[in-house]
């Protein structure tokens, strides 16, 4: 079972090993993350566990979640997300941070990608668009969507500007390059989706 | 920031501060390995950059090599940096002395600064970050 954490990307710097190499590493808060409920097979169909994490003042939450927490004791909390049972000693009210992982490991990293707005081709496609000087009157636009009598329609998934960015990304075979326990602070090798202070999930390769 | 900024300061090889400014002629002994063989090389030339990009820090040093300009950018945070000597404070009146690429002989040299002190060539102690966590 993959090991899931819920965190936060903090910014991008870099990481200087012991023999000078340099490595560019973010900076992830990885939990702490509350286990919230268990669901189970006999009762939800499946198994999973949902954890919690980041405070949040109450006032925040609304009615059904706040009552739902105040019920089972535990603190308000903003983000919400069903993970695999990884670990079957956890249990409601129990908390995970980043010890669960260790320096050197694989994980993948799911954000959401910095939001473009509505793109055109050249951005969203990558389209080489056409000449901008010597006459050209053939800048930016997609050019030509298709035939003429036959087919007499455009097919379906013909690149066309559009809506880029916000979709929720996945990066995998990403290292662990250092982990500080006190802070729940990781450093995870390369670039991970979003902007910072933006919502990750950390699981294991 | 300030997060990123803590974390930076935790992960640091070595507590380097720089002293010295563009415009001096350093001395930089820098660690090269050579299969299992490590042996110290000395760079010695003008400072010409600082560049600031936190744990990124670096500074580019220009000598004249057999006529040849030659320019290298240390890493001001890496463990291989020995030991950082100033050797003569230059006088300088803007951050970045990229306009010295293009002067050669007398005119590529700088006046020396009458510094506030003597001392120079502060040694920096290189500190393992092994240390650092049992803090």
């Amino acid at each position: 079972m993959k090991k899931t954490l819920i965190g936060r990307k903090i910014g991008m710097t870099q990481y200087i090993c012991e023999d000078g190499t340099v490595v560019p590493v973010t900076i992830c808060e990885l939990g702490p993350c509350v286990v919230v409920q268990k669901k189970t097979k006999e009762k939800d169909g499946y198994d999973a566990l949902k954890l919690g994490y980041l405070d949040v003042k109450e006032q925040r939450l609304t009615k059904p979640i706040r009552e739902d927490l105040k019920k089972k004791n535990l603190p308000p909390l903003k983000v919400f997300r069903e993970v695999e049972v990884f670990d079957s000693n956890l249990e409601v009210g129990s908390v995970i941070n980043c010890s669960i992982f260790t320096e050197n490991d694989k994980v993948m990293v799911t954000g959401i990608s910095k939001g473009k707005g509505f793109a055109g081709v050249i951005k969203r496609h990558g389209f080489g668009g056409g000449r901008i000087t010597h006459g050209s009157h053939f800048h930016r636009a997609p050019g030509s969507v298709g035939a003429h009598t036959f087919p007499a329609e455009i097919w379906r998934g013909q690149r066309m500007p559009g809506h880029m960015g916000s979709d929720t990304v996945t990066v995998k075979n990403l290292k662990i390059v250092k982990i500080l326990q006190d802070k729940n602070i990781a450093l995870i090798s390369g670039a991970i989706p979003g902007r910072r202070n933006s919502i990750i999930a950390v699981r294991e390769k | 920031m300030d997060l990123i900024q803590s974390v930076e300061k935790e992960i640091a090889p070595v507590t380097r501060a720089i002293n010295f400014e563009v415009g001096d002629t350093v001395k930089v002994h820098y660690r090269i390995i050579e299969g299992d063989k490590e042996r110290i090389q000395v760079f010695e030339g003008i400072v010409i950059a600082i560049d600031n990009h936190g744990l990124g820090k670096n500074f580019t040093v220009r000598k004249i090599s057999f006529d040849v300009g030659v320019e290298r950018i240390f890493p001001l945070f890496s463990p291989r940096i020995g030991k950082i000597d100033v050797v003569r404070k230059g006088k300088a009146r803007r951050a970045k002395l990229y306009f010295l690429r293009e002067r050669k002989g007398k005119s590529a040299k700088l006046k020396e600064r009458k510094g506030r002190s003597g001392v120079i060539a502060a040694d920096v102690p290189a500190a393992p970050p092994a240390e650092k966590a049992g803090e």
